[in-house]
């Protein structure tokens, strides 16, 4: 076993102590018939040949191309400095601060998240954390059912459709309803208020919850005031799904009504990494402190009157209340919350702000350049820096581009099938990482495509029906 | 450390004190000094209807919570204001400052079911 | 003595200052915002904290080290499983090919990890003896959520909606009752036999037409193999329920048990336990799931998928109707499941079982040097952990369990896991792991006995302990009483910080 101290002697020193002969011994009291059979994996495999497979694998990933793709997850410059102070094993090899004496690091730390966080989305509770994105909103949607005693939830179809889904899981037994999107016109695209205004007028099946995304799935700005007014009209609860980068230059949450906000923390300096670990962070008014599932970390003091830091409001949790608990979540996603407290300490609020405007200024570039090749975007509303656009045969012409090394974001078809509206669109997003370099270049490429030139120097491939045909050139 | 013997006891441990028409509610010294330190205590609005032995309100301690669970039937009048800023009344005097509601029986004679003082500290004592 | 000395720090709030900071990213354009409506637009910018990068890393380092971990000493935290973590496991997952990959990218350029996660199922249906694996759970809890819904969508589809109950011993982990009621059923909770094991009596004497699932953790929370897990396991599927194993502590049975083969229908992994992906100051973790060939068809969305051709794809959108749905965004945590991959291939099937040996061993070993200090409540070969009781010595001494887990820190130690399970008075449970040497174990040992031999000689000074962290016991009645959530200037002031 490659990680273990044991050698022979120290286990034969073991087993004497024991009176024992062999360690079969302790495994004695498994039923004969129920032994399992020997385990057919391969052989241990050294460090050196490992990591070599390891990086055999990750080589046969592109993470080459340049990125247009954003739907959710958004690449950002991450000062190095955040991944180095993640790797001190103090905070990673450390675990839940059950013992607040030996654990102020990570206490202190998990207050700071929940104070920034607070600070971004203008809300006074912010949980530890949760899975990720699409599971604190779920929380949120059931957090919305028990604070009102009600259990029918709406959602705009502009939440991202992954968090749609997620949501119809955990919901099941309650009522969830998508609200449609603006079919045409100005507000093509984003939450339709008129349709929202008559499912919340039922008044025999009261909501307890309105759900809407700022930016939304498409990138478009939503009216939340306006949704949050009718919700509460209603005497539904209002939650805000939001991305927190845009909080630096967009309104927040707390600032226009919302009772909860939940949304994806990865922006913060958390790497893609094929789909996580993520940051799902989840806050609320303090008028919801007691409904917020999840750890909550306050500050106090010690015997001595010196601060210090607990986990606290305990008696919300599984491993006390139990079948009662508010949610089953035990662990959080306290090591992403410290990359994104290091992330946001290191960027600052300038910083952040600029990581916000930089990627909104890159967008509008993309979109005027795109624009003067004829490629239009598919809504008319205003947007931070992702958009969509419409292409004639948009999974022909998004398969042709990584031919040509670039990622022209996300085939809307493969995404929301059900939604005629966006059919041909692709979803593109900038950040302060993309240049204007390579919007050049892929402005030109995109043209090259859609005017049928093969790529220099590279044969097209056949299979452009089926996104998952020839890949056999990457093995 | 015995029960006082004017009020009557369920045997999950909340007390009542009857009066008229009226009982007043709360819990033991012997389950605040079981749950320790009480941090929250959640308590029905006046008005509601209570059945006997089905919950009525929860509270909570550092690490313990606990569901409280009605002595009689009948309906709230009244609820401890105090205990939302200072629930530790129900550590320091349970049966004084520390009660938790006030409720219109609907039948007195239900109070015949509850154990008397000497009774409740039998409970106790058999653990 | 791992963590002592004067390191509390000021918070990030504190230590800003107007004007510092910066340099990071490049200015946009003056005019970047202004095509947004001014609406939309932040009136005030937050007030994150200025900080220079040299203040915020002596921050991050200094609150490090406040911390007792894996990294810095021994960490018996029952039912927890806190082992070594592999370094080459922290530099493979950052390597940028897997760091960089996009959820959403088409499977063509992702096919690196599509294999790497396909062979992680087969090797995890190996393990478990399961037909087939989901990655997507994030942690355990919601593996089990993942379990339970299949559960019930298994029993719906047969038109068998009258099972609303699910079955669980006292002993279980809280996110069991706790899933289940997320779930939509109704907890019946079970209480153990006098060895600790499952009363089967009262299993059986519980189970009925309207048992959904039974949930057991095997070994069990006191560190028990369940030696009648087949009478209960048939008695389950007689009555029409489904079995559903935590695997919390898969840990311990590596190479010897394997649920799937025994009859159970359903069990997570907690791969932060059992295949040391690093626990994180409380996550992120992974809670893949393996079912058995009757749940199948409803495993969430989406699966990976081998191609005819040796290539990997994800499920599309609504590919597979029967499907629970997804749990969460994306595949799952992959980041976490290319650590679980690399640490199965370095060991390999016969270092898997000799994980468990070793760890089986280490817990039976310190066991035994505890018998004289302490009670043990369950005389007979453990797993992975045990569960010992200070019951004599608070009888005698008036010194709790609580106290002597914070005079342990004194010694250097991290406390085992107190007070659960839930079934035995002033419990500790100790999961040495297969990762410590036996000095260490011995130091651990001696450190006890010490400390019990003190509480007999002077309560108050362990009662009063730790004595060496830094900070003293906490005033949690009032954080809860007053919970003070988020830095607020004025909070600041009235309890000014430590320099």
């Amino acid at each position: 076993m490659p990680y273990g101290p044991h050698t022979p002697a120290d286990r034969e020193r073991m087993l004497t102590a024991l009176g024992l002969d062999s360690v079969d011994e302790l495994f004695a009291d498994i039923p004969a018939d129920l032994r399992a059979t020997a385990l057919d994996l391969p052989p241990p495999e050294p460090e050196l040949e490992l990591s070599a497979r390891l990086r055999e694998l990750a080589g046969r990933n592109r993470a080459d191309l340049v990125s247009f793709l954003g739907a959710g997850v958004y690449r950002h410059w991450t000062p190095p400095a955040v991944d180095q102070l993640l790797l001190r094993g103090e905070w990673y090899t450390a675990y839940t601060p059950y013992q607040p004496e030996v654990s102020q690091g990570t206490l202190q730390s998990i207050y700071e998240y929940e104070s920034l966080i607070a600070e971004l989305v203008d809300l006074d509770v912010v949980s530890a954390s949760h899975y990720d994105g699409a599971a604190a909103t779920a929380e949120a949607a059931l957090m919305a059912c028990r604070a009102t005693r009600r259990d029918r939830v709406l959602v705009s179809r502009g939440v991202h459709p992954q968090y749609r889904e997620t949501l119809q899981t955990y919901m099941h037994g309650l009522e969830l309803e998508e609200i449609p999107r603006v079919a045409d016109g100005d507000a093509a695209g984003t939450t339709d208020l008129e349709t929202l205004e008559r499912m919340l007028a039922d008044t025999d099946r009261p909501v307890a919850g309105v759900i809407a995304a700022n930016p939304d799935f498409l990138g478009l700005l939503e009216p939340m005031p306006r949704i949050g007014e009718l919700a509460h009209a209603a005497g539904a609860l209002f939650v805000a799904v939001v991305e927190p980068v845009s909080l630096a230059v967009l309104t927040p949450p707390g600032t226009y009504g919302a009772d909860i906000a939940a949304g994806e923390g990865q922006p913060l300096g958390i790497a893609p990494q094929y789909g996580g670990p993520y940051l799902g962070i989840l806050a609320s008014t303090d008028a919801l402190v007691r409904q917020i599932p999840g750890r909550l970390v306050g500050m106090t003091s010690d015997l001595d009157g010196k601060r210090a830091f607990v986990m606290t409001l305990r008696a919300r949790e599984q491993d006390i209340r139990r079948d009662k608990a508010a949610s089953n979540i035990c662990t959080n996603q306290a090591l992403l919350a410290l990359a994104a407290s290091i992330y946001l300490a290191t960027i600052g609020p300038h910083g952040l702000r600029d990581v916000a405007a930089t990627g909104a200024a890159r967008a509008a570039e993309l979109e005027s350049a795109l624009a003067a090749i004829g490629v239009e975007r598919i809504h008319r509303g205003p947007y931070l820096n992702e958009f969509a656009v419409r292409v004639p045969e948009a999974r022909t012409v998004h398969r042709r581009l990584i031919e040509r090394g670039f990622l022209a974001g996300l085939v809307l078809a493969d995404a929301e099938p059900d939604e005629p509206t966006v059919a041909d669109g692709l979803l593109l997003a900038t950040t302060e990482l993309t240049t204007p370099g390579d919007i050049a270049r892929f402005v030109a490429a995109v043209q090259e495509v859609l005017s049928g030139r093969p790529p220099v120097g590279v044969e097209t491939g056949a299979g452009v029906e089926e996104p998952t045909g020839a890949v056999g050139a990457a093995r | 450390m015995s029960a006082p013997t004017d009020l009557r006891y369920t045997r999950d441990h909340e007390w009542v004190r009857v009066d008229g028409e009226q009982a007043t509610v709360g819990i033991t010294q012997y389950a605040a000094d079981q749950l320790g330190d009480i941090v929250f205590v959640e308590l029905p609005d006046a008005g509601r209807d209570l059945e006997a032995s089905k919950p009525f309100g929860v509270v909570e301690s550092v690490k313990a919570v606990s569901d409280l669970y009605a002595p009689l039937t009948g309906s709230v009048t009244e609820t401890n204001e105090r205990l939302s800023a200072n629930p530790e009344l129900v550590n320091s005097d349970p049966y004084g400052d520390g009660w938790m509601i006030r409720i219109r029986v609907a039948d007195l004679a239900d109070t015949e079911d509850l154990l008397d003082g000497p009774a409740y500290d039998d409970l106790v004592a058999a653990g | 003595m791992s963590v002592t000395g004067e390191k509390l720090q000021p918070t990030l709030f504190e230590r800003s200052r107007p004007g510092r900071g910066g340099g990071k990213i490049p200015h946009p354009p003056k005019d970047a915002l202004d095509r947004l409506p001014a609406d939309a637009r932040r009136a005030t910018p937050p007030a994150l904290p200025e900080m220079n990068e040299p203040d915020v890393v002596r921050h991050y380092v200094n609150l490090s080290q406040l911390n007792h971990a894996v990294d810095t000493g021994f960490y018996p935290l029952g039912s927890c499983t806190m082992k070594f973590n592999p370094k080459l496991n922290e530099w493979a997952a950052r390597l940028p090919g897997f760091a960089e990959l996009h959820p959403m990218a088409p499977d063509e350029v992702a096919q690196g990890t599509l294999q790497l996660l396909w062979e992680l199922e087969a090797a995890l249906a190996e393990i478990s003896g399961m037909h087939a694996v989901t990655l997507q759970p994030a942690a355990g809890a919601q593996g089990e959520l993942t379990g339970i819904l299949m559960i019930r969508a298994y029993h719906r589809e047969r038109g068998d909606t009258e099972r609303d109950e699910v079955l669980v011993p006292d002993s279980s982990h809280g996110t069991n009752p706790a899933t289940a009621s997320m779930a939509g059923f109704k907890t019946i909770t079970i209480p153990s036999a006098a060895d600790g094991g499952v009363d089967l009596d009262a299993f059986k004497a519980a189970l009925g037409p309207r048992s959904a699932a039974v949930m057991i953790t095997n070994p069990s929370t006191l560190g028990l193999f369940e030696a009648r897990i087949g009478e209960l396991l048939d008695a389950v599927h007689e009555a029409g329920a489904l079995a559903y194993m935590d695997g919390a502590n898969l840990n311990a049975i590596l190479g010897r048990f394997k649920p799937g083969q025994a009859g159970f229908d359903v069990m997570h992994f907690n791969v932060h336990k059992t295949f040391s992906t690093p626990h994180g100051g409380g996550g992120p973790g992974a809670g893949p799931v393996g079912v058995g060939e009757r749940l199948l068809p409803y495993l969430p969305t989406p699966r990976v998928l081998r191609l005819d051709d040796g290539t990997f794809r994800l499920e599309r959108v609504g590919e597979r109707p029967t499907s629970i749905g997804r749990l969460r965004s994306f595949v799952g945590n992959t980041g976490v499941l290319v650590r679980a991959y690399a640490y199965i291939r370095a060991h390999g099937g016969s270092g898997l079982r000799e994980v468990s040996d070793d760890a089986v061993l280490a817990a039976n070993y310190l066991k035994s040097r505890l018998a004289d200090t302490f009670d043990l409540p369950y005389d007979r070969p453990c797993k992975h952990e045990f569960v010992a009781s200070a019951a004599s010595i608070k009888a005698r001494t008036g010194v709790r369990t609580l106290d002597i887990a914070k005079r342990l820190i004194d010694f250097g130690f991290h406390p085992p896991t107190i007070y659960f399970p839930l079934i035995v008075d002033e419990g500790m449970l100790i999961e040495p792991t297969e990762t410590e040497s036996i000095e260490t174990l011995d130091a651990f040992a001696d450190a006890l006995a010490d400390i019990a031999a003190e509480a007999d000689r002077d309560a108050h000074h362990v009662k009063a302990a730790p004595h060496t962290a830094p900070v003293k016991r906490l005033d949690e009645a009032t954080a809860a009483r007053q919970p003070n959530l988020r830095w607020r200037p004025m909070a600041g002031a009235e309890m000014p910080c430590p320099d």
